[in-house]
C-alpha cells in the first residue's frame, strides 16, 4: 500500500546551515489495512520520512508508490489528487480557528467539490464516528487537545481516503487522552479498512496499536518488521526499545539468565527444567511482560545458583526447542537507552515550535 | 467673536469631505492592499509559492512608498492624479495620493498578519489536496481576519491623519479648513474645534475596528 523505495531527502545548506541529510537511502513498505510505526529519536529523519509519503516533501531521490500510484511520477495536480486518498493528522493538530468541528471537518469536502447536502450529511456522520456530534458548533479554542484531535481525524477521512499518516499525533496529549485517541485509530482502522503509518517517539504508543514498526536513527531505518517477528529476536534494536531488557543487578553470585518471553516460547519450560529437572535455585533478579501487538511478551532475568556445570548444556538444548535463553554478565553495560524520556519530538529539519495560538490585533503601530 | 453661525455649518462639510475622502481611500486601499499583502506573502522564500524575483520587487516598491514622507508623495503624483481626477484640487482628487501612500502601509500590515497563521495549518490543508489558492481563499485570509480587521483600523487612522495633511495643498475636508480659518485668520478656537473633531472620528473608529476584530476573534 505505501512503498518508500532508496528514498534520500537532502535540505540544501542555507545561510549559517550547513547541507542535512534527512533520509539516507530508506526503503519501507506498508501492506494494506497494516498498522505500521515508526520510531526514533528526535532528528532522525522520521517526520520528514510521514511528509515524503503525501508529497508534503519531495524526495531528493528515490521513489513513493501509494496504492499502486507512483506519486514522485506525478505533475502538481496528479498530486494534489492522489494527497486526497492519504489522510494526515498532526501533533499540534492544526485545525482552523475561523471554523467550527464541523467547519473543519468540511473544510476538505468544499475543496473536493463536494455538494452541500452531501456534506453536511458526511460531517455529521464523521462527527458521530469520532464521538463528538454534540460539539459540533465549538470552536476548537474550545475543545481540550483530546477533542481537537478528534476533530482532526474526522477531517482526515472525510475525502474516504485509503491511507492515514499520523505525524506525532500523541504526543501533545496527555495519557488518558493518548488513550482514547489510539482506541478510536484502531477502531476507524479495523471500521474503514485503512492502512495506518504512525510516526511517534512514544513506545508504549507502538506497542499499543502497531503491527509492525521501524527503527530510524540519522536518517537511516536500522531495525524493523513485524513486531511478533522483531520481539523474537533477542539482539534486536527495536525490540530493546520497545521492551527495554531488565537492568542486571551489579554483583551477583551465580550465573545470570536472560529469558525472552513470548506466545511461541513462555517461560514455564526454563523454568521447570533449571529448578526442576536440573534442581538449581533460580530466582527472578529482574523483568517485564507487556502485551504488544496483542501478544504477550517480556523479558526475564534469572539468577541461577548451584550450577555444577550442567546449565550451559541446559540452555543450548532449551535453545533447541525454540527458547530464548541466553546468560549474560552482571553489571552488562546497556547501551538501548529508552527514547521514551525524550521530549516531544519538533519537525526535523530545524524549524521553530509554531505558536499554537492565534494571534489578533497586534498589528504594528503606525509606522510613521 | 460669534461667527459660529456661519462656521459651524461648513466645519460639517469640512468633516463630511474628511469621511469621503478616508472612506473611499479605504475601500480602493483594501482592494490594492490585501492582494498586495497576499503576494507578498506567498512569494517570499520558503511560502507557498516562493518567486524571489517578485518578492523582491514588490518589497522594494512598497518600501518606497513607505518611506517617502506623505507630503512629498502628494506632490510627486501630482500629474498622475490630474491624469486620473483631471483636477489636483478637492477632496476627490486627493483620493488619489492618499490611496497611493496607504496602500503600501496596508501591504506590509497585510503581509505581517499572513505570516502569522501557523504553518502547520497551510500544511494540513495541501496534505487535503487544496491548491495553492485555496490555501489563500479558506486559510490564510480567514485565519488573519481578525489581525487583518485590526491592520484596516489602522490604516483607516493613517489615512485621516494624511487626509489632513492634504489639506495643506487644497486637498479640502478638516486639514484645509483648519489651515485656512484656523492658521491663516489666526483663529486658535477654530483650530482647536478640529482636532477635537478629528480625535472624535479617530477613536469612533478605532473603537469600532477594535470590536469588531474582538468579535472575529472569539466568536
Amino acid at each position: 500500500m505505501i512503498e518508500l523505495s532508496d528514498v534520500r531527502k537532502v535540505f540544501p545548506a542555507r545561510r549559517g546551515a550547513g547541507e542535512v541529510i534527512a533520509l539516507d537511502g530508506v526503503s519501507i513498505s506498508v501492506a494494506r489495512g497494516e498498522f505500521a510505526g515508526v520510531v526514533g529519536p528526535s532528528g532522525s529523519g522520521k517526520s520528514t520520512l510521514a511528509r515524503l509519503v503525501n508529497l508534503l516533501e519531495r524526495p531528493t531521490s528515490g521513489t513513493v508508490t501509494v496504492d499502486g500510484r507512483v506519486l514522485t511520477d506525478l505533475d502538481d495536480t496528479g498530486v494534489r489528487e492522489a494527497r486526497r486518498s492519504i489522510g494526515m493528522i498532526f501533533q499540534h493538530f492544526n485545525l482552523l480557528d475561523s471554523r467550527t468541528a464541523a467547519g473543519n471537518v468540511e473544510h476538505p469536502l468544499e475543496l473536493a467539490g463536494v455538494g452541500r447536502t452531501e456534506r453536511r450529511r458526511r460531517v455529521a456522520d464523521l462527527l458521530d464516528l469520532v464521538g463528538l456530534a454534540d460539539r459540533h458548533a465549538a470552536r476548537p479554542g474550545q475543545l481540550s487537545g483530546g477533542q481537537k484531535q478528534r476533530v482532526a481525524i474526522a477531517r482526515a477521512l472525510a475525502a474516504r481516503p485509503s491511507v492515514l499518516l499520523c505525524d506525532e499525533a500523541t504526543s501533545a496529549l496527555d495519557p488518558a487522552s493518548t488513550a482514547g485517541v489510539l482506541d478510536l485509530l484502531r477502531q476507524v482502522r479495523a471500521e474503514l479498512g485503512l492502512t495506518v503509518l504512525l510516526i511517534t517517539h512514544e513506545m508504549s504508543v507502538v506497542r499499543a496499536v502497531c503491527d509492525s514498526a521501524v527503527l530510524m536513527s540519522a536518517g537511516r531505518v536500522v531495525d524493523g518488521g513485524p513486531l511478533t517477528e522483531v520481539l523474537a529476536r533477542p539482539d534486536s534494536a527495536l525490540a530493546a526499545q520497545l521492551v527495554p531488557a531488565p537492568a542486571a543487578p551489579e554483583t551477583a553470585a551465580g550465573a545470570l539468565v536472560q529469558v525472552t518471553v513470548t506466545d511461541a516460547s513462555p517461560q514455564g519450560v526454563v523454568l521447570q527444567t533449571l529448578a526442576g529437572e536440573l534442581g538449581l535455585s533460580v530466582e527472578v533478579v529482574g523483568g517485564s511482560v507487556e502485551t504488544v501487538a496483542g501478544r504477550r511478551f517480556g523479558r526475564l532475568l534469572l539468577r541461577v545458583e548451584g550450577d555444577d556445570g550442567r546449565l550451559d548444556p541446559a540452555l543450548a538444548r532449551l535453545r533447541n526447542a525454540g527458547a530464548l535463553v541466553e546468560r549474560t554478565v552482571a553489571g552488562d553495560p546497556r547501551p538501548e537507552a529508552a527514547a521514551e524520556d525524550e521530549p516531544p519530538a519538533g519537525q526535523e529539519p530545524p524549524a521553530a515550535e509554531e505558536p499554537i495560538v492565534q494571534r489578533f490585533a497586534d498589528a504594528p503601530d503606525v509606522q510613521r | 467673536m460669534n461667527d459660529w453661525s456661519r462656521i459651524a455649518p461648513q466645519l460639517l462639510d469640512a468633516t463630511g469631505e474628511t469621511l469621503y475622502m478616508v472612506g473611499v481611500a479605504t475601500v480602493l486601499t483594501v482592494l490594492l492592499g490585501v492582494p498586495l499583502g497576499v503576494l507578498l506573502t506567498v512569494t517570499a522564500p520558503g511560502a507557498l509559492a516562493p518567486h524571489p524575483v517578485l518578492n523582491r520587487l514588490l518589497g522594494l516598491v512598497v518600501n518606497l512608498g513607505r518611506s517617502l514622507p506623505f507630503i512629498i508623495l502628494l506632490v510627486l503624483v501630482a500629474p498622475v492624479t490630474r491624469g486620473i481626477v483631471g483636477t489636483t484640487i478637492g477632496s476627490t482628487a486627493t483620493i488619489v495620493p492618499l490611496t497611493i501612500g496607504a496602500v503600501p502601509f496596508l501591504a506590509r500590515l497585510v503581509e505581517t498578519s499572513l505570516r502569522e497563521v501557523a504553518h502547520g495549518k497551510v500544511e494540513a490543508t495541501l496534505a487535503m489536496g487544496a491548491r495553492r489558492r485555496d490555501v489563500v481563499r479558506t486559510v490564510l485570509l480567514p485565519e488573519a481576519l481578525p489581525s487583518l480587521v485590526a491592520g484596516v483600523t489602522v490604516t483607516v487612522v493613517a489615512l485621516i491623519s494624511y487626509s489632513a495633511m492634504a489639506g495643506a495643498i487644497g486637498g479640502g475636508g478638516l486639514g484645509d479648513f483648519a489651515i485656512r480659518y484656523g492658521y491663516q485668520q489666526f483663529r486658535t478656537d477654530i483650530t482647536l474645534v478640529t482636532v477635537v473633531l478629528l480625535l472624535v472620528v479617530v477613536q469612533l473608529l478605532q473603537w469600532a475596528g477594535d470590536r469588531w476584530a474582538r468579535r472575529l476573534a472569539t466568536h
